[in-house]
């Protein structure tokens, strides 16, 4: 018999539930089940005479708090993961600017952003007519990247370089590897741009990823030139 | 734990799992077929409120050191960034904080209803010891994490109470030095705090693995102090204890929830918003109130060493009650003179901690003494005499006889006729 | 000028500080025969409390030209002005007040530290590089830090007045104190000896502070028509100081409410079903 109503219960899927019908018929009134305590037995009748008019009801009570528990529980751990996200502080941080008088025709520097390494590379004539000279068929990554850029902008020389009237040979990139985070070295590599040494991954003079398990080009940050010889990232 | 279990699995892969490890069994032993006393009274759900309230220290304290930075110039601020920037950090750490003190209300009364009811007595006693252990390990975890906000109340007092150790001939100033790491309470005093304050609760948690078995081995004590003698007497704890703990677990939240979210620095010090200073002390030095009782009694004592002595010896007797008690009945509800000596005692308990609030001068000193004087009188002169003295009333034959005999109104019934209760 | 003199000798240092104690604003209880703060009416009290905007606004202007000037407040970043449960400046306003002070930066690419107008991510800049030259530019004393001040300060509340602030919810305390000593100094009484360079305070522990009397009638210009009071003045900078303090008080008050009704109606749930379960069993 008990069975019987536990598989019924199974049917309606109120787990919650069953696990206390399961709880009332096996232990409950403990006398019931273990033949003994003569004294209690009429009571026993009374309830399981109720039982068919009362199931409802307190099927819907036994619910009710078990649903409540579980807001609550759900609700309690919201505020332990979400103290894991950045904190006010870290949102604040802003951006940082870099003084491009300081760098000579050919070279690359780092600098720190959102505790980031990004290069800026001024790069020569030679460096950006070999960049335009690459057609986007022989790229592994087609896309852009550039943060300043729609989604899906090609990842032509134009569209990854800096934006505006002779500003072509800057070329700002997050100098962090695509493939498993490391930070490519410059000036090395078959394509004249950086070589990681972690998996030997190859970029060009543009940035874009010519060799290796790196799925996609260096990202380029949001920038934007506050005059011409400063930019502002982020 | 408690021994052999009854759970059979029907689902082959659990059927499977539990012939290698009987993992749902042991849990379906011990928290859904145990058998409870039927006549456990709310007092009783204090077990399962500081089962509770250790998972919400750990866990909040777990989060807590996520972002705060050891270190004596910026521990301060860390913890004030945990208030300020980091997303509902002031929710975490106001629980940490407020449930520290949430954990010793918990404990306090877990301790005086096994004081009253005698759940210390055979064969209980080393579930009692293993709960002062508990107790004194809490003393510790909480000192060291009121160090840790390194303002100027969590400064002096870690000074303060790493002083006593002074007290000591001979070693004591040694001892010091070594707790310090110095010359002084400083940075390296701070990082190991910090480092124990992380370990203790997990030992704690090791110790309650211990004493939660200990529990299921002798069974729970109950309001009559009578066994149970045969399965009429319990209930399964599934869903009978569950539900009723649940219930004390959130009316117990209520009250959290009222410190937690209204008056959060109601039960801390202002000083503690004071960056700590080492050269200078708060006019005031008050410990949490947790340890007043005992911070009193350590300012009762005019001499150093006998203060210290004084102070551990009021915790050390704690582990020898089952045997300073030497009545024969457990429970105080049939000891009509423990019943009154024990309130009385409870006063001085609060009478001793509102004392060790105040400034250690005059009366206050005075009345120290007495109170402190009192409390081992309790246990060292009280407790053994009443077991030989009192004359106990009749105690009923069962816990389903005591039930019943309430139920009805009529006084416990067959009196007199009743089974001595097993006692060693 | 000889207190100064004698703070620069590091060796005597440590002495003089602790014969100052007095000029330390040593907080905690009032000392024995000081009167107790009056208890105000704060916005921000109770179990529904909220700051008033205005006023936490008015408060920080008189932080900004008056307090500001000696006191720091070194956990205040200009963004937690536009932030939601404080002044609740607009971004507009914050940055013009930030870019209104110059804020250390670097080193830069040369090695070197340089100035440049502040931003919203800045902490409000402390009007003295360290506790030392605070010290030497104010008669040896210390102007405490702003940021936690409101919570850093209380008086004794005593039996039973301590067990009926747990139902009413009152731990105002601190605003109660600072509002009181700055509307506390007065002349004082015969006989009492005051030290050289202190103010005699009523509410202030020991009654000798080395603070003067830091704000006047009129001083500060308020644009609202509010009246321009020592006591209106105090009323204002205490909201700001208790935002200061606790800058997420308002959510902290609401959450809770939405926890408390909760917790009752699960409480009331397992009640009910707590019942249910031991409906058939004796206890």
């Amino acid at each position: 018999m008990q069975l019987e109503a536990l598989e019924g219960r199974v049917d309606r899927g109120l787990a919650f539930a069953r696990l206390f019908r399961a709880g009332r018929s096996n232990f409950g009134p403990t006398q019931a089940c273990r033949g003994s305590g003569q004294g209690m037995r009429g009571k026993e009748t009374i309830v399981a005479s109720t039982e068919t008019a009362g199931t409802t009801r307190r099927d819907f009570l036994y619910l009710a708090t078990g649903a409540m528990g579980g807001i609550g529980a759900a609700a309690l751990v919201w505020p332990f993961v979400s103290q894991l996200q950045p904190d006010a502080s870290v949102l604040a941080l802003s951006s940082t600017e870099v003084d491009l008088s300081q760098v000579a025709e050919g070279q690359m520097i780092t600098v720190k952003w959102r505790g980031k390494p990004v290069f800026v590379w001024n790069r020569t004539p030679d460096d950006i007519a070999k960049s335009k000279a690459t057609e986007i068929s022989v790229l592994l990554d087609p896309v852009a990247r550039n943060a300043n850029l729609p989604l899906d902008a090609l990842a032509t020389d134009e569209n990854r370089a800096a934006e505006g009237e002779g500003h072509e040979k800057w070329l700002v990139v997050i100098g962090i590897c695509t493939h498993l985070g490391c930070v490519p070295i410059g000036h090395m590599g078959e394509y004249d741009g950086w070589f990681c040494p972690c998996h030997g991954s190859e970029y060009d003079s543009a940035g874009r990823v010519r060799r290796g398990p790196a799925p996609e080009n260096l990202a380029i940050p949001p920038y934007h030139f506050v005059s011409d010889t400063k930019i502002s990232i982020g | 734990m408690s021994g052999h279990s009854t759970f059979e699995p029907k689902n082959p892969a659990l059927k499977w799992f539990e012939s290698r490890l009987p993992l749902v069994g042991l849990i379906h032993s011990s928290f859904v077929a145990y058998p409870t006393p039927r006549n456990l009274n709310y007092w009783w759900t204090f077990g399962g409120i500081l089962s509770l309230m250790l998972v919400c220290q750990i866990v909040s304290g777990v989060v807590l050191v996520m972002h705060y930075t050891p270190h004596v110039t910026l521990a301060f601020d860390s913890v004030e960034h945990i208030m300020r920037d980091v997303s509902w950090g002031w929710l975490i750490r106001y629980i940490h904080a407020n449930g520290a003190s949430m954990f010793f209300i918990a404990v306090y009364i877990h301790m005086f209803r096994g004081l009253y009811y005698g759940s210390y007595k055979a064969p209980r006693e080393v579930l009692w010891i293993l709960g002062c252990i508990i107790y004194l390990l809490m003393m510790a975890t909480a000192f060291m994490g009121y160090v840790l906000p390194w303002g100027q109340m969590s400064f002096w007092g870690a000074t303060v109470i790493t002083n006593l150790f002074s007290a000591f001939p001979v070693v004591g100033p040694t001892i010091v030095e070594w707790l310090w790491g110095g010359f002084a309470v400083d940075n390296p005093t701070l990082n190991r705090f910090f480092s124990l304050h992380y370990l203790l609760p997990f030992m704690i948690a090791g110790v309650v693995v211990l004493h939660v078995w200990a529990l299921h081995v002798v069974g729970q004590n109950n309001p009559t102090g009578v066994e149970p003698k045969s399965e009429k007497d319990t209930v399964p704890f599934t869903p009978y204890a569950t539900i009723k703990d649940g219930f004390g677990m959130v009316c117990f939240l209520i009250f959290f929830a009222w410190f937690l979210f209204y008056i959060p620095n109601y039960l801390g010090h202002a000083d503690n918003y004071i960056p700590a200073n080492p050269l200078v002390t708060p006019a005031h030095i008050v410990p949490e109130w947790y340890y007043l009782p005992f911070y009193a009694m350590l300012r009762a004592v005019p001499d150093k060493l006998g203060g210290v002595l004084t102070m551990f010896g009021a915790i050390i007797v704690l582990f020898f009650v089952p045997w300073l008690d030497t009545s024969k009945v457990r429970s105080a509800a049939y000891r009509p003179l423990y019943k009154q000596f024990f309130w009385i005692w409870v006063a001085v308990c609060i009478g001793l901690g509102w004392l060790g609030s105040k400034p250690a001068e005059g009366g206050y000193v005075i009345a120290g003494r007495i109170l402190t004087i009192y409390y081992f009188a309790h246990f060292l002169i009280i407790l053994p005499l009443l077991g030989l003295f009192e004359k106990p009333k009749a105690i009923p034959a069962s816990i389903t006889e005591a039930v019943l005999g309430k139920n009805k109104g009529a006084a416990p019934a067959s009196a007199g006729v009743s089974a001595p209760q097993t006692k060693g | 000028m000889s207190n100064t003199m004698s703070f620069r000798s590091s060796l005597l240092r440590p002495l003089a500080v602790a014969s100052l104690v007095i000029g330390l604003a040593v907080p905690a209880l009032a000392a024995e025969g000081a009167p107790k703060p009056s208890r105000e009416d704060w916005s921000f009290a109770g179990p529904f409390g909220k700051f008033d905007r205005a006023q936490v606004q008015r408060g920080f202007q008189v932080f900004k030209e008056v307090c500001a000037s000696c006191h720091s407040a070194h956990l205040l970043a200009f963004r937690n002005l536009a932030q939601p449960g404080g002044p609740e400046f607009s971004e507009a306003q914050v940055k013009a007040v930030a870019e209104g002070y110059q804020v250390q930066d670097g080193p830069n690419d040369a090695g070197d530290m340089f100035d440049r107008p502040g931003r919203l991510s800045d902490r409000w800049p402390s009007p003295f590089p360290n506790e030392q030259a605070a010290r030497a530019s104010n008669g040896g004393a210390f102007p405490p830090d702003f940021s936690t001040l409101a919570k850093a300060r209380t008086y004794e509340v005593g039996f039973p007045g301590f067990l009926i602030d747990i139902v009413r919810q009152y731990q105002e305390q601190g605003p109660d104190y600072i509002h009181a000593l700055l509307n506390g100094y007065k002349e004082p009484p015969e006989g009492f000896n005051l030290p050289e360079g202190a103010h005699y305070n009523a509410f202030f522990p020991g009654h000798a502070i080395k603070m003067p009397q830091p704000i006047s009638d009129d001083q500060v210009t308020y644009t609202d028509g509010t009246p321009q009071t020592v006591d209106q003045y105090s009323r204002d900078v205490t909201a700001f100081m208790m935002w200061l303090a606790e800058p997420h008080l308002e959510t902290r008050k609401r959450v809770g409410f939405q926890v408390m009704i909760f917790l009752i109606i699960f409480a009331g749930l397992l009640y009910f079903t707590k019942k249910k379960v031991w409906k058939s069993v004796e206890h």
